[in-house]
C-alpha cells in the first residue's frame, strides 16, 4: 500500500500554460475550418482535436506523471478504436 | 506522505481504484468511439446533407462551450494540486468554479437546443422529414451524441458536488484524495469527448 498518497504535484502554472495551449488550438481549429479547404477541412479539424486530446490526457489526466502502465493501456485503447474505424472504412470504401 | 497504515485494519489501495476508474473511462471511450464510427459512415454516405446541416449549428455557441469545458478541466485539475498542498479552502473554491462552469455549459446547451427545436429541427419533425435522409441522420446523431454528453455533464455535477461535501467534511484530505483524483479523471473524459464532438458537428461544414 506504499503507493497511497505518493504523488507528483503539478504546479498551478503548468495548468494555466496547458489551458492557454488548448485555447490557442481551439481558436486555430475554428479559424482554419472557416477557410474553404475542401476535404482537407476534416483532416485538419481531426488532427487539431487529437492534439488537444493528447494534451488533456498527458497533463490534465496525469499520464506524464503516473506509472507507465496507464499510458500503455490508453495507447492500446486508442489503437483499438482507430483500428475499428479504419477496418470499417475499408469495408465501406471497397465493397 | 507514506501511508503505512500498520496500526489500522482499513484496507486502502488508491492505485487499484485509479485503475478501476481508467477501466470505466475505456468503456466510455469505446461507447463514444462507436458513435463516432456511426457518424463518420453516415457522413461518408451523405456528404452534402451533412455539410449543409452542420452549417445550421452556431459555431460561436459551440466555441464558447468548448472554452468553458477546457477552463473547467483546468479548475478541477488545479483543485487536485490545491488538495495535495493541503489547501482545503482553495480546493473547495476550485471545485465550486468547476460546478459553475458545468452549469454554464448546460445553460448554453439549453438555449442552443431550444433554438434548434423552435426552428423545427428535432428528431421526427416535419421540417426534417422534408429535408430527407441525410439531415434526419445528422440531427438524430447531433441530439443523441450531445445529449449523451450532456447527461455525462449532469452526472459530473452530482459527483463533483458529492466530492465537495467530502472535502468539506475532511473525508477527502491531502493524504487521501483518490476520490477527488478519480472525479477529475471523469471530468477530463467529459472534456475529451467534447473535444471531438465540437469539430465534427460545428466546424466541419
Amino acid at each position: 500500500m506504499e503507493n497511497n498518497g505518493k504523488h507528483h504535484i503539478v504546479p498551478y502554472k503548468t495548468h494555466i500554460t496547458v489551458l492557454l495551449g488548448l485555447i490557442v488550438l481551439t481558436a486555430l481549429s475554428v479559424a482554419v475550418t472557416s477557410i474553404e479547404l475542401g476535404p482537407l477541412t476534416v483532416t485538419v479539424a481531426l488532427v487539431l482535436a487529437s492534439a488537444k486530446a493528447l494534451i488533456v490526457l498527458i497533463y490534465f489526466m496525469h499520464l506524464k506523471f503516473d506509472n507507465i502502465i496507464y499510458s500503455i493501456m490508453v495507447a492500446f485503447i486508442i489503437f483499438s478504436i482507430v483500428s475499428i474505424i479504419v477496418i470499417t472504412f475499408l469495408d465501406y470504401l471497397f465493397r | 506522505m507514506e501511508q503505512t497504515s500498520g496500526n489500522t485494519h482499513i484496507h486502502r489501495d488508491d492505485e487499484a481504484s485509479k485503475i478501476g476508474m481508467w477501466l470505466f473511462i475505456f468503456t466510455e471511450m469505446l461507447l463514444f468511439g462507436g458513435l463516432f464510427i456511426v457518424y463518420s459512415i453516415y457522413r461518408y454516405l451523405h456528404p452534402v446533407a451533412f455539410e449543409l446541416a452542420a452549417g445550421e449549428l452556431d459555431v460561436a455557441v459551440g466555441t464558447a462551450n468548448t472554452v468553458i469545458l477546457l477552463i473547467s478541466s483546468m479548475t478541477i485539475a488545479m483543485s487536485i494540486t490545491a488538495m495535495q498542498k493541503g489547501n482545503k479552502k482553495l480546493t473547495i473554491a476550485l471545485l465550486g468554479a468547476t460546478l459553475f462552469l458545468a452549469l454554464a455549459f448546460l445553460v448554453n446547451k439549453y438555449f442552443e437546443w431550444g433554438s434548434k427545436i423552435s426552428h423545427g429541427l428535432y428528431p421526427g419533425s416535419d421540417r426534417l422529414h422534408e429535408f430527407g435522409h441525410g439531415d434526419t441522420l445528422f440531427f438524430g446523431l447531433y441530439y443523441f451524441m450531445t445529449g449523451l454528453h450532456a447527461l455525462h455533464i449532469i452526472i459530473g455535477l452530482v459527483v463533483i458536488a458529492f466530492v465537495m461535501y467530502r472535502v468539506h467534511r475532511e473525508m477527502v484530505h491531502s493524504t487521501k484524495f483518490a476520490l477527488l483524483e478519480n472525479t477529475g479523471l471523469y471530468w477530463h473524459l467529459v472534456d475529451l469527448i467534447w473535444i471531438f464532438l465540437f469539430p465534427l458537428f460545428y466546424l466541419v461544414t
